[in-house]
């Protein structure tokens, strides 16, 4: 272990903290005129990081060769598969916000700037190999996220939700951070490592309380139930660009580290975590598919289904095993691509003014107007169902087989039968698109940044999707393998 | 057997016409989709002809590893070819029926037509277990457009329930699908078909596997969605959705259940029985008080559905082979009466028996040809019908005596309600003005009903034709069933051989003469 081999296994961050401060400078000398460019340099920013982890995934790498600084951080494949969805998603929600930010009135320099913090801070939270590094990169995106979820000063939403979500976010940051200090009191350490290899056998009271109390922590920030309450809110309050980028990056990194946290901190200890896992999931499921039925505004109706569908990723969770990690990372990268298809479409449905159309009764008949448009909402509609041929289908598929393959067969068949309630919602949301008499409130064009997002989503969700099965499951299997090597 | 994939081109045909139909003008679209389906008639045909009677098991095998943790295999058996011979037929039946029909969105109805053909040919011939839900699944969603977007007044309810109701079924298939990999290791039907499971697994599977089709078949009292869908659904989506995805239904059975699991399905036959009767006796009663038209077929497709789930729960060769030739025919001939419900529909544009009567003075063909459809589904011999409810009856009468009398009340039944319609329909006085003013027949209409009428005569004198490439698998899946074949009440013994007492009467003769 040499600082010389530990710089370079962040390359990564490191890029993206010189182009953050970098662009910050920028922005302080231009001003809001530069806010254009500074966006697209930071998309190239993330490009390059992407390019700079990606050969970590390639290559398969863990163990002793991707540790860094002590064991504080790994640069190995599964830090490498999540970290390039995170830049992915980060990137697209760059992409989408000028036009957005620019109808509402002034689209801001620090925008892009606070994005690639954030995606700094996810970054340190996928890789971290140690509690205070987790904390640290969990604090980093989260205090960039508060104030993105503020951004926009003209929609008195906007403020809320950045207030909602700073409390409660403070509230859980809060929780974990006891529950990381139990955790080091009774394990000794706060190394992942230390802590694999300290908790074997029965758990003393005081490590659960502090499983329990990180795993709470953990799942405010998957929005998980029960601590899911802000998400509808925030959903909502925030500018739809925000909104893009919490539904998408934030729920990789805070996923990714949870299953790090709990299959290889906690792994001995499987038996501890698990039940908890399958209780916050199966109240996902459910929670989510039910809150759903009633919410008139998409943005609401999209926050209730990624608590749904986080339900249905921590059955992959709860199967602890190589296949059941590798199962979930590959129903992330589904549902990274379909949330970005969905929202993207949110952000296309514009009236005769230019405003953002919100409210699902205005879409009536939006098939007739646009129907370039509402074919892609509804292929995403049935895809977050999970209805075959749409590629959503199998990152359930996937989720579910790695449940029964690791023998929770009553958990598989509650979780999917309460699926069907799922469908019910996405169902009315095509119902609206397609049977409905038009409304025509939906008359906006889509910028060209946006149709391009929208149409490669789309391909990606449709039956073309399942040719990249082979390639996205060895990718994912690789990524859980590293989780696993030192288990 | 030859190496080209025609399987494969007769999925490709109506997938790609379905995204040119997506992009083509309302005319554009409507030649698209009769060109492709015709297309896929000619392959369907084509493969009938080349299909060898006594050959392998599957033919047409085709197999690529193209996705992970399932492939693209696809491949037939008799049981495949009769049915993927049904849609094809029916598809050009379809798009014709709604040539007019339809005025607003064709290109997207065309399209959704397309895509659904393209799924129903997949599922009967997948070969992959993954692969087959996958398709079997996706039917849903043109399904809900379909009845969604052209339905009539309560649309929006009947699509709703139509798809909840199947896709819970299938869900729970699924993972009990998921648990048969993880068992065997293997997705390949074929492999899994010879696979004997461990009996105590054998019922939880079977139950999984019997919520999707029976919801699909549908069988009493999940049948509630199918009078809805029916209804509601343009004529054509109710031809397809009576003609095929009914079928489904059945042909997991045939193709899963049974194979699969039969000790299984053993144990559970009566259940199925039970269900069976009450829904021939229960849905045939029902159909009898109906004043919409197209509930009351809806009705009768329930109660002929159950002759087939009762035919395919004989554990014989007669009750399986009659089930299918059941199936075959109900697809013919519920179809074809709902296009002729259609026809009239078109004119008048209400279902309400009420609202008609004494058509045959003003529309004497359609009066004759609805004359001949009613009576193939009461099971007129000659008819197609005829053949099948006799050889399920004959099948179920060996297993259960009992359940077979029950059931035969049924035929009555059918023949009660179909009359009874085609009265208030077609005789009588011409008591609605604007009904006595209705035109005949179109030739366009005649070139939907005569091929059906064709077709059903054909299946019902010369049933060969379609018993033939349908009877190895038979053989082979009653084979497979024989260890775990209930002890049957009625059990046919050959009586004693006529020679002996026909010498025996001669010797006596000539000591008489003596």
């Amino acid at each position: 272990m040499n600082w010389a081999s530990s710089l370079r296994l962040v390359a990564a961050e490191e890029f993206l903290s010189v182009s953050g401060l970098v662009l910050l400078l920028v922005c302080a000398w231009a001003g809001d005129k530069s806010a254009r460019l500074v966006t697209w340099l930071a998309v190239a920013a993330l490009a390059v990081a992407g390019v700079l982890v990606a050969p970590a995934l390639c290559g398969g790498v863990f163990g002793a060769e991707a540790s860094a600084f002590y064991g504080q951080y790994a640069a190995d494949s599964f830090s490498s598969f999540a970290k390039l969805l995170i830049y992915g998603a980060a990137g697209a929600s760059l992409l989408v916000a000028p036009g957005f930010f620019e109808r509402q009135g002034g689209y801001r320099a620090e925008y892009p700037v606070l994005a690639l913090f954030a995606a700094l801070g996810m970054g340190l939270m996928v890789s971290a190999t140690d509690m205070l590094t987790l904390y640290v990169g969990l604090e980093m995106n989260s205090l960039a996220a508060y104030v993105l979820a503020a951004m926009s000063r003209s929609d008195d939403r906007s403020p809320e939700a950045g207030l909602k979500y700073f409390v409660l976010g403070s509230l859980a940051s809060g929780i974990l951070l006891f529950g990381i200090s139990l955790t080091y009191g009774f394990a000794g350490s706060t190394s992942f490592d230390a802590i694999h290899t300290a908790l074997v056998g029965k758990m003393s009271t005081g490590s659960l309380f502090g499983l329990v109390f990180i795993l709470v922590g953990l799942s405010f920030k998957i929005s998980a139930v029960p601590f899911h309450m802000w998400t509808p809110d925030v959903y909502e309050g925030a500018p739809t660009p925000v909104t893009t980028f919490f539904a998408t990056a934030p729920k990789v990194a805070a996923l990714a580290l949870t299953m790090r946290v709990t299959l290889f901190a906690f792994g001995m200890q499987a038996q501890a975590w698990q039940q908890i896992v399958v209780a916050i999931s199966l109240l996902s499921i459910v929670v989510g598919a039910l809150g759903a039925i009633g919410q008139g505004n998409i943005k609401r109706l999209m926050a209730y289904s990624s608590i749904n569908n986080v339900g249905f990723m921590l059955i992959g969770l709860a199967a602890a095993t190589p296949g059941g990690a590798a199962s979930m990372l590959v129903y992330l990268s589904i549902y990274v691509v379909m949330s970005i298809g969905g929202f993207v479409a949110i952000l296309s449905l514009r009236d005769a003014e230019g405003n953002s159309v919100e409210k699902i009764a205005d879409l009536a008949g939006l098939s007739r107007s646009k129907p370039g448009l509402a074919f892609v909402l509804a292929m995403v509609m049935f895809s977050l169902a999970g209805i075959p041929p749409l590629f959503g289908f199998w990152g359930k598929f996937v989720v579910f087989q790695s449940a029964v393959a690791a023998g929770l067969v009553p958990l598989a068949t509650v979780g999917i039968a309460a699926s069907v309630i799922g469908a019910f919602y996405y169902l009315k949301v095509v119902k609206v698109l397609y049977f409905d008499e038009p409304a025509d409130k939906v008359v906006g064009s889509m910028d060209g940044v946006h149709a391009v997002l929208l149409y490669g989503s789309a391909i990606v969700i449709s039956p073309i999707g399942y040719l990249f099965t082979g390639w996205l499951g060895g990718l994912a299997q690789s990524a859980a393998a590293a989780l696993f090597h030192a288990a | 057997m030859t190496g080209f994939p025609i399987l494969s081109l007769m999925l490709a045909v109506p997938a790609v016409a379905a995204v040119a139909a997506l992009f083509a003008s309302a005319g554009a679209a409507r030649t698209i989709a009769l060109v492709a389906t015709l297309i896929d008639l000619a392959l369907g045909l084509d493969l009938w002809a080349n299909y060898q009677i006594g050959g392998p098991q599957w033919q047409f095998v085709e197999h690529a590893q193209l996705f992970s943790g399932f492939s693209w295999a696809l491949g037939i058996d008799g049981i495949a070819l009769v049915l993927i011979v049904l849609s094809v037929f029916l598809m050009p039946i379809c798009i014709g029926a709604s040539w007019d029909a339809i005025e607003k969105r064709v290109p997207e109805y065309m399209a959704a037509f397309l895509f659904m053909e393209t799924l129903m040919i997949g599922v009967f011939a997948a070969q992959d277990l993954f692969l087959f839900y996958i398709l079997f699944e996706a039917g849903l969603i043109p399904m809900y457009l379909i009845i969604g977007i052209w339905g009539g007044a309560d649309r929006i309810y009947a699509s709703y329930k139509f798809f909840l109701y199947t896709l819970l079924g299938s869900v729970l298939m699924l993972i009990a699908m998921l648990w048969i990999v993880n068992l065997t290791g293997t997705t390949s039907i074929p492999v899994l078909m010879e696979y004997n499971f461990p009996v105590q697994a054998q019922y939880l599977l079977w139950l999984a596997f019997f919520a999707s089709f029976a919801v699909k078949m549908p069988m009493w009292p999940v049948h509630t969605w199918l009078p809805d869908a029916h209804v509601q659904a343009p004529t054509a989506g109710s031809v397809i959705l009576a003609g095929v995805l009914l079928k489904m239904g059945g042909y997991g059975f045939i193709r899963f259940s049974l194979p699969f699991f039969p000790e299984a399905s053993a144990y559970f036959a009566p259940l199925v029985w039970g269900l069976s009767i009450v829904a021939v006796v229960y849905t045939s009663l029902v159909a009898l008080v109906q004043s919409d038209m197209k509930k009351l077929i809806a009705y009768s497709s329930v109660a002929h559905m159950a002759i087939v789930t009762l035919g395919l729960f004989a554990f014989n060769r007669q009750g399986l082979e009659g089930s299918m030739v059941v199936m075959l025919a109900h697809g013919l001939v519920s179809g074809a009466l709902f296009l002729c419900v259609g026809v009239i529909y078109d004119r008048l544009h209400t279902r309400e028996i009420s609202r008609y009567g004494g058509l045959a003075i003003n529309m004497p063909y359609y009066a004759l040809f609805f004359m001949f459809f009613t009576m193939a589904s009461v099971g007129l011999p000659a008819t197609a019908n005829f053949v099948g409810e006799f050889l399920s009856l004959q099948g179920i009468y060996k297993a259960s005596s009992w359940t077979a009398l029950i059931a035969g009340t049924g035929i009555i039944l059918g023949a009660a309600y179909m009359l009874y319609l085609y009265r208030r329909v077609a005789f009588g006085e011409q008591k609605n003005a604007d009904a006595a003013a209705m035109p005949d027949l179109t030739v366009r209409e005649y070139l939907l009903l005569t091929p059906l009428v064709i077709a059903t005569l054909w299946m019902g004198i010369y049933p060969e034709s379609f018993i033939a490439p349908i009877r190895a698998d038979i053989a082979h899946l009653d084979a497979r069933l024989a260890a775990a074949r209930p002890a049957g009440d009625a059990q046919v013994t050959p009586g004693h051989p006529v020679a002996e007492t026909h010498e025996s009467a001669e010797h006596n003769g000539e000591g008489s003469e003596k």
